[in-house]
């Protein structure tokens, strides 16, 4: 290995990079709009359900009732009405996702201790957010249940009632806030999805113009021509990772609890693997407009799907889940939200970490053998 | 001595023959044309010549270099021009000399001697800051010698160096290839052009990816009685395809 043959190599594709605008815009301002972008539009969080009422008996005990619903955060109140087809014409615009009817003797049921029915209508068109919602509301009535029951048991009983008291601790996202599950994700779907389609040209390109035809002539090692190749990209990655971390903290607020060294260090060898992985479709496609399709497919979809960025690996079915294990941004996830969020190091994330390890390794072996100094 | 020497050399693209058992030497410091119409063969030999291509067959040897065996070794001793323009036309002219001489490990007084001799007898010296994508035709050319040149090779490879490259250029091209002789480096040239073929020490005609004659240019005209090498090839090459085609 030839440091100055490295050196060399590195030099002309940093000035290559920096007299062609389109692959500096896409090393540094795609990763920024990425981030932002998916940051503010990727939540999912859910409050301020929109919810319609009819309200048939307007009495002290309903308004009471509502109040509960009017008081949580989770609810937005947009109006009261006085027949079904307003309601049915808000949720099938959309403008509302529940709508709630309180029946005519809803306070004197509840007073002669007869059931109170309160009938919900739920938009479940997308039924992950209705099920969260569908919670929301029992948890509501719920609570409003307990404390008729308490009060009721307090007349009959001179001692106070004590039934079980659940205290939960939320740990490490106690307002159960998404963007700080999602922002140290986003970090990973980014370097992943940049650092191959930055390399994925680098090869073919030389190809596609001619140059490595002169450059394969010369006694340049294979080893130092993908090594000077491959630093200019790294440094470009870890600047795009450097700017992700600060936008994560100071425009989403995510704090960064873990060790910054240990993240460096490890984000370092998920750099690697992937800038590699661009490397290699790029010296195996040797054309520029095939290398950078494939680099965005094998990047893009199994990151943004088979990950456990946006989908729960455990949810997924057998086989699906025995592919995820081949996605090195698996375990990089893992890794950003345990540092990010759990402040926890090597001892627990020493698996991932080796796995991240062993998938590096292996891309760049493969990339270094497939690339030959011959024409054909 | 024998600076490259050929021996059966063939080398087949699925089933076409783009190199069909190619035998021939060159003595050291001699200039070798390899001539012959578009599509003869002549880049796939010297793409196998200079290691950069594996011969299906045959065997071949380059300053004491076997072509397949000491593929890597061989390139330390030549310079090859490509037939396309090989250098990168976003960099300036300084910034691919620079970038050659780093690649061949050329340092010390020896490299910007080098440097300032290459770009000074290539009239590149007042184009050093320029963008080589900027450059004209035969600027060009020149500027990928001098970048070939950069290590002093012995044995120096172009693939038909002064294809469109204007009259002037072409002949400050061939002064700098006959300085180069003196020096003692063996030059391996393919052309289509024969007036270019003429000046040459010794001329292969490769037809087909067959070297129909190899000789002096003399001795060529003179056995086929013709003026000039083009007649005497048109010659060669209907005597071969009559042949052929019985």
């Amino acid at each position: 290995m030839n440091l100055r043959r490295v050196s060399a190599i590195s030099r002309k594709e940093f000035i290559q990079i920096i007299r062609d605008p389109r692959s500096l815009a896409l090393a540094i301002v795609i990763p920024m709009i990425l981030i932002v972008l998916f940051g503010f539009a990727l939540s999912l969080d859910i409050d301020n359900i929109p919810l319609a009422i009819w309200d048939r008996d307007n009495t002290r005990a309903s308004v009471d009732f509502l109040l509960n619903f009017k008081n949580s955060k989770y609810f937005q109140i947009i109006g009261y009405y006085d027949n079904y087809r307003d309601l049915q014409r808000l949720i099938d615009s959309g403008k509302a996702m529940m709508a709630m009817v309180i029946e005519k003797d809803f306070s004197q049921d509840l007073l002669s201790g007869r059931p109170a029915p309160v009938q919900l209508i739920l938009d479940g068109s997308d039924s992950n957010t209705a099920t969260i919602a569908l919670g929301y509301a029992n948890a509501v009535v719920t609570q409003y249940n307990t404390n008729i029951i308490l009060n009721i048991m307090k007349k009959y009983t001179k001692e106070n009632p004590t039934p079980v008291n659940l205290q939960s601790r939320i740990w490490f996202n106690p307002d159960f806030q998404s963007k700080l599950f999602i922002v140290p994700g986003l970090i990973a779907v980014i370097i992943m999805i940049i650092s191959s389609l930055l390399t994925s040209l680098t090869v073919a390109r030389e190809w596609e113009r001619g140059t490595m035809e002169q450059l394969i002539s010369t006694p340049v090692r294979r080893a130092e021509l993908l090594l000077g190749k491959f630093l200019p990209y790294f440094a470009i990655g870890f600047f795009d990772l450097i700017m992700s971390v600060l936008l994560g903290v100071f425009a989403f607020g995510v704090p960064m609890r873990g060790s910054v060294i240990l993240l460096l260090i490890l984000s370092s060898v998920f750099l690697t693997g992937a800038l590699t992985q661009g490397m290699l479709i790029s010296i195996v496609t040797k054309n520029q407009r095939t290398a950078s399709q494939l680099a965005i497919l094998s990047s893009f979809l199994p990151t943004f799907l088979l990950s456990g960025f946006t989908y729960e690996i455990f949810n997924m079915p057998k086989v699906v889940q025995a592919l995820t294990f081949l996605i090195p941004a698996r375990y990089y996830i893992i890794i950003l939200r345990g540092i990010y969020l759990k402040a926890v190091g090597l001892d627990v994330l020493w698996r991932p970490s080796l796995l991240l390890c062993i998938f590096a390794f292996i891309i760049v072996s493969v990339a270094i053998r497939k690339f030959k100094k011959k024409i054909a | 001595m024998t600076s490259i020497k050929a021996v059966s050399l063939t080398r087949k693209f699925d089933n076409i023959t783009a190199v069909d058992d190619l035998s021939f030497e060159v003595p050291e410091g001699e200039i070798f044309g390899l001539v012959g119409p578009d599509g003869a063969g002549k880049t796939t030999t010297m793409r196998l010549l200079t290691g950069i291509l594996e011969p299906t067959s045959g065997e071949g040897w380059v300053y004491g270099k076997h072509i397949v065996k000491e593929s890597e070794s061989l390139k330390d001793n030549i310079g090859y021009m490509s037939q396309r323009f090989g250098l990168y036309e976003d960099l300036t002219v300084m910034e691919n000399v620079n970038f050659y001489a780093d690649i061949y490990c050329v340092s010390g007084n020896e490299r910007s001697d080098r440097i300032e001799k290459l770009l000074g007898f290539s009239g590149l010296t007042p184009f050093k800051g320029r963008l080589a994508g900027k450059l004209s035709g035969g600027m060009k050319q020149k500027l990928g010698l001098a970048c070939a040149l950069i290590h002093t090779p012995k044995v120096l490879f172009l693939d038909e160096p002064t294809n469109g490259v204007d009259p002037v250029s072409r002949r400050d091209f061939w002064k700098i290839l006959y300085n180069l002789l003196k020096e003692k480096v063996t030059i391996f040239y393919a052309t289509s052009y024969l007036d270019e073929a003429e000046r040459c020490k010794r001329v292969g005609l490769i037809h087909k990816g067959k070297m129909l004659r190899c000789d002096v240019p003399d001795k060529i005209k003179e056995e086929f009685k013709a003026k000039t090498l083009e007649e005497a090839f048109i010659k060669i090459i209907n005597e071969w395809e009559s042949h052929a085609g019985k």
